[in-house]
């Protein structure tokens, strides 16, 4: 399933956290936030990640840059001398070479910067710390990254509490491009940010993929933004992908009756297109007390006997379509029609 | 149309902290009806939450209602304009609650954690009721059922710590509800919560305003909330509703050029995959540095030099129910010059 | 690029454009400033630890001369305005009369001998800021040496100046707070440090240890280590001693502070951004953590010294500090707790007036401190 175009091929990711109580601190179960992914990214491609809170979406996101250290699973990436490497195996300064090409934009366009910097020290930082140029050279290339996220130079100088959000993000987007990474993971990059500004930063980082034909691992729970920045989106659920699918695919013919109920609950900016809702049941359910079977089959409409003992396993039923539901077969589904 | 429950005129609201002045409401008019719901939208410091707490006269220091109208029918048909009446007083404690339940926009800071939520609910109408505390308790649980929160005898005695957050947000409308007001203000109820849990609040509120034939006052940014959920819209803009109208001509007639321009820069599900959106230029202003004339001049596309940025634009009335606050429409004052 | 996304660039004031390239520690001025208490505070708190340099020089009269003849003698009334009604503020020179029933030569105001008050006097020799000889005191009369007439604050039973005294006494009780502190700092930003960065098994120990210290009422455990200390030891010893000992009990709470901060930056998203962009861990913690708590370890210290100088103020009362010769409040206020100094010499009291004031003033600046520390939290 890989080719020369896969940057990034996570194989069964898996990310327990332990759960500890008592003075001695005993470990007395799981948080299974990661639960057996798997999902490819190729050059010049946003792959999103879409689900409710908790689902594991930052959590896998970390995992794939090393923030925090995967239980299980490969994390294959393509470096730029065409090499794959598992990232999940590297120590701490075999991963250092390889950071550059991945980089990372925050949710929080306040406590992403440091407060105590200049915006070019912050942005000079990975220039810095790669040993890229000197001075003038770092000076040199901070303003040109400051073009690229359309900011004014005159602004170098400055701290970050004389910026916007947005103009932030700008910021924290110009920090991610300053090494020239591959891949870009950005979890929640706008949900932080005020409708007229978001649209600007998802033209931006449109923009920007287009013209230095990056990658994206783009985290997101607002499936309207999802819509306009991917090519593919894939679908958690409880620590397990559900459905992989393109972006048009998946909105107009969701396969999994998880996707069916997230596409339907988005409310529609226009009074005319008022549905009739498919309202889930009841909560997520707890990673730490995944129910048996299919983890979606208490709130699930369609669930048969079967849903209840039986895990799915996430299958491919088309070229490029991934679905974990054992009743993929019989069910049609209501996507959103445009 | 019958007569409206609560009409806002000219409400003006200030803030005059050491730094400067902050004009957070600066003229924000509308009414609300008994079974609709007015929807009110804008961005982040446009002043929703402030004209809220206006209306409840909870507006905190430095900050006062310099000027306008709030005017609430009573029950008897008599009509009281809440900016004149004590803030602390006892008319307006019983309004507050009473007449006017409020969902706050902070969840969490607004739930105590020291009470158990079964105690809060039942403060909040014995506060309101003479009721024995074995019935407020009963009707406690009631209320609870109500915003569909399962098993609540049980969850009575939890506190709010101990609940997810969509379960938290049904507590505060539970609160809200406590003294069976007629007015719900809800501040941004479902802006923290996931899709399919706002799917759900959103329901709930449907369905109690239908049982209640309740007037609500929905505040959010959200566009697709707003379409899914208001009769009427006020769209706010730094302190100024720039315009109201039905939902329908907000979405498919709007006149103003912020509204026009907000409407296509929002992403939706409709959209092409990967279609670029159309932007507003810059950021919304510092708001001590709140632009002269009309506020939103600096970002707009229509700017006329010389008109805009020299006095603020007036409200123009495009039809029985259709007002906007826009120099396309309406002359500039000719006096004021 | 597509859309008219370029930024309104707005028409930035001179003003604006300072408070946009404020660093982070002119902010934190800016807000301190607005906080008039704290300031005030602040004010004092300078002035006192001048006091504590310039000691000598506003002691009047030899701290150790003593006098058994003059004991007791309340302090002089300063008489503001000569007969001619010109601002010239002079006392009376202390007759000795023996007393013809107790046969004890006592001394009273003798209004006949006036001695004018004089600015940069000469006085006992002492070496100014430990460097340079001088004879210089704030204050001095006229004629004859201080020691005979200028008591402002009366003297104690041994006939020694209270004023003067009360000055050598701050430069002890306000150094022993720095020192304290200082020691207090090094254990609690090493070990907060070290316990907030690596967690686990190592922060589980120290914090055991921090609440077990904690645990123990600071009294007993002071009376305890006060008591083991060789009776025999020479002054500087037990000053460095009791140093030690308050600062075994001040550590903990830095310790607490720093590992809070440890662990709340680690969360923080630069923190991450700093460690994906290759920084090494001493960058991060240098160049991102420390700066970042920089403010809050000087506020907590601001907080910490009033309690080191209330220390030992306490030891050295009860008997278990410092001892004389050597001279601090806790020493001084000891000197007048008998019922008999009471009743005979009320003025000797007159040290807790500034123990109060200046403890008041630390905290009041620390407050200020704190709140002023965090502009965006
Ligand atoms: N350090 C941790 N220790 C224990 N549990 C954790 C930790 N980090 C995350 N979790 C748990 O793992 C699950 C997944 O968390 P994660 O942050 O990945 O979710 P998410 O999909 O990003 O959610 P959100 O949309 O709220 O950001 C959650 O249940 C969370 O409580
Ligand atoms: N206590 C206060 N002191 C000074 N200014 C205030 C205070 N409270 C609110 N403001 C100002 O009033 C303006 C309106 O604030 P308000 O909270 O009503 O915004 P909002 O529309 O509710 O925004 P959001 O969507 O972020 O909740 C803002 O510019 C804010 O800075
Ligand atoms: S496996 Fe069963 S419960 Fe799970 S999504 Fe499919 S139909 Fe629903
Ligand atoms: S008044 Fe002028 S600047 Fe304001 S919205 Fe209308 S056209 Fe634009
Ligand atoms: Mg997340
Ligand atoms: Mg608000």
């Amino acid at each position: 399933m890989t080719t020369e175009q896969t940057v990034l091929s996570v194989e069964g990711l898996k990310k327990y956290f332990p759960i500890r109580r008592g003075l001695l601190r005993r470990v007395v179960g799981q948080v299974k936030a990661v639960d057996d992914v798997s999902f490819t990214i190729d050059r010049g491609e946003t792959l999103s990640l879409v689900g409710e809170s908790g689902c594991g979406k930052t959590t896998t996101s970390r995992c794939i840059l090393r923030a925090i250290q995967p239980t299980a699973g490969a994390i294959q990436f393509r470096t730029d001398q065409n090499r794959e490497v598992d990232v999940a195996g590297l120590t701490r300064t075999e991963l250092r070479p390889l950071r550059r090409q991945m980089q990372m934009i925050f949710q929080d366009p306040y406590s992403s910067l440091n407060p105590r910097m200049t915006i070019a020290d912050i942005i000079g930082e990975p220039l810095l710390v790669n040993g890229m140029g000197n001075l003038a050279a770092r000076r040199n290339r901070v303003a040109e990254l400051l073009d690229v996220v359309q900011l004014p130079r005159a602004y170098m100088n400055r701290f970050p509490h004389a910026f916007s959000g947005g103009q932030r993000q700008r910021i924290g987007i110009a920090r991610a491009l300053a090494l020239n990474p591959a891949l870009i993971v950005a979890d929640e990059p706008v949900s932080a940010l005020d409708v007229s500004v978001q649209a600007q930063i998802i033209n931006l980082m449109l923009e920007l993929q287009d013209r230095l034909r990056l990658s994206y691992l783009f985290v997101a729970h607002d499936l309207s933004v999802v819509k306009h920045v991917s090519h593919r989106v894939a679908v958690m659920y409880v620590g397990k992908m559900v459905e992989v699918a393109s972006t048009s695919t998946l909105f107009r013919a969701p396969r999994h009756p998880y996707t069916e109920a997230l596409l339907s609950a988005v409310p529609v900016p226009d009074p005319r297109q008022r549905a009739k809702r498919i309202v889930l049941e009841g909560e997520v359910a707890d990673p730490s007390r995944v129910p048996p079977g299919c983890a979606f089959h208490p709130r699930c409409r369609y669930a048969v006997e079967r849903c209840r003992v039986e895990t799915p396993t996430l299958e491919q039923i088309a070229p490029n379509r991934w679905v974990s539901c054992h009743r993929v077969r019989e069910l049609t589904l209501q996507g959103v029609v445009s | 149309m019958a007569e409206p429950i609560l009409s806002v005129r000219g409400l003006e609201t200030y803030f005059r902290p050491d730094e400067g002045i902050v004009r957070a409401v600066d003229g924000a008019s509308f009414d609300l009806y008994p079974g609709r719901t007015l929807g009110i939208v804008g961005e982040s410091g446009c002043g929703k939450s402030v004209t809220a707490r206006s209306i409840l006269r909870i507006v905190e220091r430095p900050g006062k209602v310099e000027r306008g109208e709030v005017l609430l029918r009573r029950s008897d048909g008599r009509v009281v304009d809440l900016v004149t009446i004590d803030a602390q007083g006892a008319g307006m404690r019983d309004i507050r609650g009473g007449e006017i339940g409020y969902v706050f926009q902070e969840p969490m800071s607004s739930l105590s954690s020291f009470h158990t939520i079964g105690n809060q609910v039942i403060e909040a109408i014995r506060l309101h009721r003479a009721v024995s505390a074995k019935d407020a308790r009963a009707r406690a649980i009631e209320l609870l059922q109500l915003v569909g929160i399962p098993r609540p005898e049980q969850r009575i005695d939890s506190y709010s710590f101990e609940l997810s957050g969509g379960l938290r947000q049904r507590v505060m409308i539970a609160l809200a509800l406590a003294a069976e007001p007629r007015i719900l203000i809800a501040d941004e109820p479902t802006t923290a919560l996931d899709v399919t849990t706002q799917a759900q609040i959103l329901e709930l509120i449907r369905k109690i305003q239908a049982e209640r034939n309740l007037a609500v006052i929905l505040i959010t940014h959200d566009m697709g909330v707003i379409a899914e959920m208001a009769d009427a819209v006020s769209v706010m803009y730094l302190g100024k509703v720039v315009e109201s109208g039905p939902v329908d001509t907000i979405f498919h007639a709007p006149r103003h050029p912020y509204t026009q321009a907000l409407l296509r820069s929002i992403p939706s599900v409709l959209a092409e995959p990967r279609s670029r959106l159309a932007t507003i230029a810059g950021g919304i202003q510092h708001p001590y540095a709140r632009p002269p004339g009309c506020p939103f001049h600096p970002r707009c596309q229509s700017f006329m030099p010389g008109v805009c940025d020299r006095n603020a634009p007036p409200v123009t009335k495009l039809d029985a129910e259709h007002e906007v606050r826009c120099f396309l429409y309406g002359a500039p004052a000719r006096s004021a010059t | 690029m597509s859309g008219p996304a370029q930024l309104s660039v707005p028409l930035v004031t001179v003003a604006e454009e300072k408070i946009a390239a404020a660093t982070q520690l002119q902010l934190t001025w800016w807000r301190f400033r607005k906080h008039k208490v704290a300031v005030a505070g602040g004010v004092i708190v300078i002035l006192f630890y001048l006091a504590a340099v310039f000691a000598d020089f506003l002691a009047v009269t030899p701290p150790h001369a003593t006098d058994a003849a003059r004991s007791y003698i309340p302090p002089q009334a300063v008489h503001w305005f000569d007969d001619d009604g010109s601002f010239k503020p002079y006392v009376y020179a202390l007759k000795g009369r023996r007393d013809m029933r107790t046969f004890k030569l006592i001394y009273v105001p003798d209004p006949a001998d006036k001695r004018y008050v004089v600015w940069f006097a000469e006085g006992y020799a002492y070496e100014l800021l430990g460097a340079f000889e001088t004879k210089r005191h704030i204050l001095g009369l006229d004629r004859g040496v201080p020691e005979d007439a200028l008591f402002l604050l009366g003297t104690d039973q041994l006939g020694r100046d209270v004023w003067s005294r009360l000055m050598l006494a701050t430069r002890t009780s306000l150094t022993i707070g720095l020192i304290g502190v200082a020691l207090s700092l090094f254990l609690g930003v090493l070990l907060g440090g070290i316990s907030g960065l690596y967690g686990g098994a190592i922060d589980t120990v120290i914090q055991r240890v921090i609440e077990i210290l904690r645990s123990i009422p600071t009294i007993p455990l002071w009376m305890g280590l006060a008591a083991a200390l060789p009776a025999d030891w020479s002054v500087t010893q037990v000053y460095i001693s009791i140093t030690v000992i308050i600062s075994l009990i001040g550590w903990t709470e830095l310790a607490r502070v720093v590992r809070g901060r440890f662990l709340a930056l680690r969360e923080e998203e630069f923190i991450t951004a700093a460690e994906l962009a290759g920084a090494s861990q001493l960058r991060i913690i240098f160049r991102h953590m420390v700066p970042s708590f920089l403010s809050h370890i000087i506020a907590a210290i601001s907080l910490a010294l009033p309690a080191m100088i209330i220390s030992e103020t306490t030891l050295s009362f009860l008997g278990l500090g410092l001892r004389p010769p050597a001279i601090s409040w806790g020493v001084l206020l000891q000197d007048g707790q008998n019922i008999q100094a009471l009743a005979h010499a009320p003025w000797l009291l007159f040290v807790a007036v500034p123990v109060i004031v200046v403890i008041l003033a630390f905290n009041f600046l620390g407050d200020g401190l704190r709140d002023a520390a965090d502009p965006y939290g």
